[in-house]
């Protein structure tokens, strides 16, 4: 109370704090991150909606490189371990984070799973995220690039309306590109317009795992990122 | 619906900012979320009313400041039309975004003894 006039006021006072309100999350998404570093792990956080072949660029990865020996994955469900199954199959050492009722990963859940993932000899750890555009990107979970999966089959705007997402992703999986033929109203010039408009250096690979088109330029692309990477560690 | 996660994130971060006032009232807290933060506010707004009886937030009320996204040039500092491409038409460097992607607890009010 006001001790002035005793006027019953409440004596308020400012506390002046300017912190990330997620600063827990992120401490916990550097620490991974400096795991991975230290094992010289490039760790891939792959977002897109349900069903827009998260699964099936990780099972046409392993493909291409015959067998993913040096390939680990998190796969992030509401429920089921059904993505880590199919990975696991495809020779992808697997683990499934279930997350009941949680829309997206966090570093914690990330950094719980990876005690029970053997990480020896892997030299790329993807993290499928959960199915959703919103959530997941939210959330650092310490990987080292953000890949969004984007099927042709989800319309041409939906960069647009999904802003968030596609501003933090380093490169676009144009998954599901054998379909288009049966598109009629789908213009790829205009899902590469709409990129444009919301990724500040938009990377597009235009990708098929039913026909294997895109694989080469992806792991292309993985490649060099995690040499860049090594790099700048060997230059640090 | 990740919001209520932020929620429970932001009264552990008010419950750290307080510590060891004892008896300190939380009157009101204040965020910024960021038009690109990936942030509904409404939602943010029923999740705190939820959340809060019981913890050291229940008698404070939430203010939420929305930042709105700036793209802008990191080399002229020109900002970047809404809507258009993300890169400058006359550095032709890739935009940078300057605000619009905080999640920030910016202060809060105590009442103190």
């Amino acid at each position: 109370m006001c001790q002035d006039c005793g006027c019953g006021d409440v004596n308020l006072v400012p506390l002046e704090l300017q912190t990330r309100i997620l600063a827990r999350n992120d401490d916990v998404a550097a620490h991974n991150r400096a795991h991975f570093r230290e094992r010289g792990i490039f760790a891939i956080n792959l977002m897109g909606s349900p069903g827009s072949g998260k699964t099936a660029v990780l099972e046409a990865t392993a493909r291409a490189l015959r067998d993913g020996r040096n390939l680990a994955a998190l796969a992030g469900d509401l429920a089921t371990d059904n993505d880590a199954v199919r990975l696991e199959r495809a020779g992808i050492r697997s683990r499934a984070i279930t997350t009941g009722q949680a829309c997206h990963l966090d570093a914690e859940m990330v950094h719980h799973e990876l005690h029970h993932l053997d990480l020896t000899g892997i030299e790329y750890l993807f993290i499928e995220n959960v199915g959703n555009l919103v959530c997941p990107a939210v959330y650092d979970l310490g990987q080292n690039v953000n890949v969004v999966a984007l099927a042709v089959t989800e319309g041409e705007d939906k960069p647009l309306k999904y802003p968030t997402m596609f501003a933090k992703a380093d490169l676009v999986l144009l998954t599901k590109m054998d379909l288009l033929p049966h598109l009629p109203n789908t213009n790829i010039a205009a899902i590469d317009d709409a990129l444009a408009r919301v990724m500040p250096e938009p990377r597009i690979i235009r990708f098929s795992a039913q026909e294997r088109t895109g694989v080469v330029g992806w792991i292309e692309w993985l490649t060099s990122c995690r040499a860049a990477l090594a790099g700048e560690m060997v230059g640090a | 619906m990740h919001e209520y996660s932020i929620i429970q994130s932001l009264v552990d971060s008010v419950a750290a900012a307080v510590g060891t006032r004892t008896g300190a009232v939380v009157h009101g807290v204040h965020v910024t979320i960021g038009e690109l933060a990936g942030v509904d506010c409404t939602l943010l707004a029923t999740a705190y009313d939820v959340f809060r009886p019981g913890t050291l937030c229940e008698r404070a009320e939430l203010t939420i400041d929305r930042t709105p996204a700036r793209w802008e040039c990191p080399r002229c500092r020109r900002a970047i039309e809404r809507g258009a491409f993300l890169r400058c038409a006359l550095c032709n460097e890739p935009a940078h975004l300057a605000t619009g992607d905080e999640i920030m607890l910016q202060r809060i009010e105590l009442e103190v003894a």
